[in-house]
């Protein structure tokens, strides 16, 4: 069954100017217990896309057309209430900083409590069980000790191990994880990811990776989602996307990775920058910066279509996929 | 760990014990407190107990001087009452009006300034223009405005036996806009951090983020300007039982016994007058420098080097 069905998604923030598009349509599917990446530069919609599922945008925006069902529900018609009570429940998020995601004046115990009492009727000593089980599962040292101690007793990499413990407190279906591993220094970013892996298999949690490090979403998905000013230019297994892309714009985010290139040359990079969401040009998003643009791309909006394998939303993804293939 | 150890193991305690001036202010306002609180057991007398005054005793000078009766310590004031006992009486009420207005205060203004942060929007610019409504009538105009009034329409009998819940609800009320700005200030900016977004995605409900996440977190000026109220409430009732619209004579704060000596002062009685007012302002000094101490102690950005 499909957990998570997302259609025609569009996220609108009213200015004087008139609403800006933050999300223009995305359409995205994800099964249960089913890992995705979301990938893309700063901007390009991707927590936009999180929060939409959360309901969580922020004032004045919101979610101008299009649905989110999850569990045969659409959560954007739903009450706040019934919102509230998936939240946390059927659905965590995991956040960048676990420096900023917890309470300072609240211990860790306090904050795994309520978030269980928020959810169901249930005692402080069985939620304090529970907790703790948790606790125990991300691998924190020492549990019951740690239950009574605040966030600013632990280092970066035990605290976001109780933000995960958080998030699966309930047993969610999906965890939404907005670049959790960003704030860490890198040997922690390996033991988290390797962890959310396993924790997300053992309990057959869907999953959602969003960051803009390839490297982390190849480590851990099974899908990958590449957007682009508030669309999704290409989704496919993560394997076809990372080893052959098909849209300029995936290309040139490989190769702009800093293994594809020889020592002591200068890394790849994308010309230019992402348009301001509030002047996207028309046609592909992406055509002034690309390679392989022509008067089509400026004038006619690509379609997700599928081409070998993937979605890709490009006129020259066939072309490009020959000739890349000629020229190697 | 208890909390007693803990509050002496805390920073906040360690630097407080460090700093001469803010354990001298601590120790003079607590000896104040104490002193206040025990006045029925310590004052030599019960200057509330007309049957324990004497006419013949009134406008008697302190001990050491000339004509000073052994009895009267600090003298008598012009109804015989002993100045010492008073003044413990009175520092007693000053204090009490002081406290129950700030929590007053603190009370309406925290959960003003709360929900307008938290909310925003119309609800916030509401009380906002409040706020800036009562800030633009001075304090005291108010209260004289509200106690005039209210003595005129109840008479005075009942007046006096209800005026430290009158003066408490005056000030109370008159300051609010204070703790509510403050707070609301802190709730905005603790209301875009991440672990406010956090507790929403838990599915913590709105009124529990809003007292138990970010009100917690908001407390330390809160704190910091308490100290400082309680000052300023004091000064305001003795302000307003100088003009005669605070305590009675027969019940009289710091205020009301400087004001019942002023009249006398040029004839040579100032103990009446300048005794009370030496206590107010130690008092109200010491308050101060707790507050100023605490401000620092809790914004670490102002540390200073010493």
């Amino acid at each position: 069954m499909t957990l998570l069905q997302i259609r025609n998604l569009e996220v609108d923030f009213p200015t004087r100017y008139g609403p800006i598009k933050v999300l223009r349509g995305i359409d995205l599917d994800i099964e249960a217990g089913e890992r995705v990446g979301i990938v893309g530069e700063s901007g390009a919609g991707k927590s936009m896309a999180a929060f939409a599922i959360m309901n969580l945008i922020s004032e004045p925006g919101h979610i101008s057309a299009g649905s989110v069902e999850f569990e045969g529900r659409d959560l954007a018609k739903i009450s706040d209430e019934e919102m509230r009570l998936l939240r946390g429940d059927r659905i965590s998020m995991i956040f960048q900083d676990p420096m900023m995601t917890l309470n300072p004046v609240l211990t860790i115990g306090d904050q795994m409590v309520e978030t269980l009492q928020a959810h169901r009727n249930i005692s402080y000593n069985e939620a304090r069980d529970l907790a703790l089980d948790k606790l125990r599962e991300v691998r924190i040292p020492s549990p019951e000790a740690r239950f009574d101690g605040y966030p600013h007793e632990l280092s970066g990499g035990l605290r976001q191990r109780v933000v995960i413990a958080i998030a699966l407190l309930s047993d969610p279906a999906l965890i939404i994880a907005d670049e959790p591993t960003t704030a860490l220094d890198v040997t922690i970013q390996a033991e988290i990811l390797a962890l959310l892996l396993e924790l997300c298999r053992e309990h057959g949690a869907a999953l959602i990776l969003i960051t803009h490090d390839l490297a982390v979403v190849s480590q851990v998905t099974e899908r990958i989602v590449v957007m682009y000013a508030g669309n999704i230019i290409e989704s496919g297994s993560t394997r076809k996307v990372t080893d052959t892309p098909s849209h300029p714009y995936t290309m040139g985010l490989i190769a702009a990775l800093p293994e594809q290139n020889a020592p002591g040359t200068p890394l790849n990079q994308i010309r230019g920058a992402m348009p301001m969401m509030n002047a996207v040009p028309p046609g592909c998003a992406f055509s002034p910066r690309c390679d392989y643009a022509d008067k089509k791309c400026s004038t006619e909006k690509p379609e997700l279509r599928e081409v070998t394998g993937r979605l890709v939303a490009c006129h020259h993804a066939s072309k490009l996929k020959r000739s890349r293939k000629a020229g190697k | 760990m208890s909390t007693i150890s803990r509050i002496l193991q805390s920073d906040l305690f360690y630097r407080f014990s460090r700093d001469k001036v803010a354990m001298g202010s601590a120790l003079v306002v607590m000896l104040f407190v104490v002193v206040a609180a025990l006045s029925p057991v310590l004052a030599p007398q019960n200057p509330y107990d007309l049957t324990q005054l004497d006419i013949l005793d009134s406008e008697l000078p302190p001990r050491w001087q000339d004509g000073g009766d052994e009895r009267f310590l600090l003298g008598t004031d012009h109804q015989g009452r002993d100045m010492l006992s008073t003044i413990m009486y009175g520092t007693g009420i000053s204090l009490m009006i002081g406290v129950f207005a700030v929590l007053l205060q603190a009370f309406i203004g925290i959960s003003i300034g709360l929900v307008s942060g938290y909310i925003g929007g119309r609800v916030d610019a509401f009380f906002m223009r409040l706020a800036d409504i009562q800030l633009s009538i001075s304090t005291l105009m108010l209260a004289i405005v509200a106690l005039a009034v209210f003595q005129a329409a109840f008479g005075s009998e009942l007046y006096q036996d209800l005026s430290i819940i009158m003066l408490i609800m005056v000030i109370g009320i008159a300051e609010w806009p204070q703790y509510a700005r403050t707070v609301r200030a802190s709730v905005l900016a603790e209301r875009s951090k991440e672990y406010v977004d956090a507790a929403r995605v838990i599915g913590l409900p709105k009124r529990h983020i809003m007292f138990r996440h970010v009100l917690p977190n908001t407390l330390s000026p809160v704190l910091v300007i308490s100290t400082v109220q309680i000052a300023e409430a004091i000064i305001t009732e003795a302000s307003l039982s100088f003009l005669g619209l605070g305590m009675p004579v027969t019940q009289p704060s710091l205020g009301s016994l400087i004001r019942s000596g002023f009249e006398f002062i040029f004839s040579g009685t100032w103990w009446i007058t300048i005794l009370p007012s030496l206590v107010l302002i130690v008092l109200i000094f010491s308050l101060n420098l707790l507050g100023d101490w605490l401000r620092d102690a809790l914004n670490p950005r102002l540390y200073k080097k010493t």
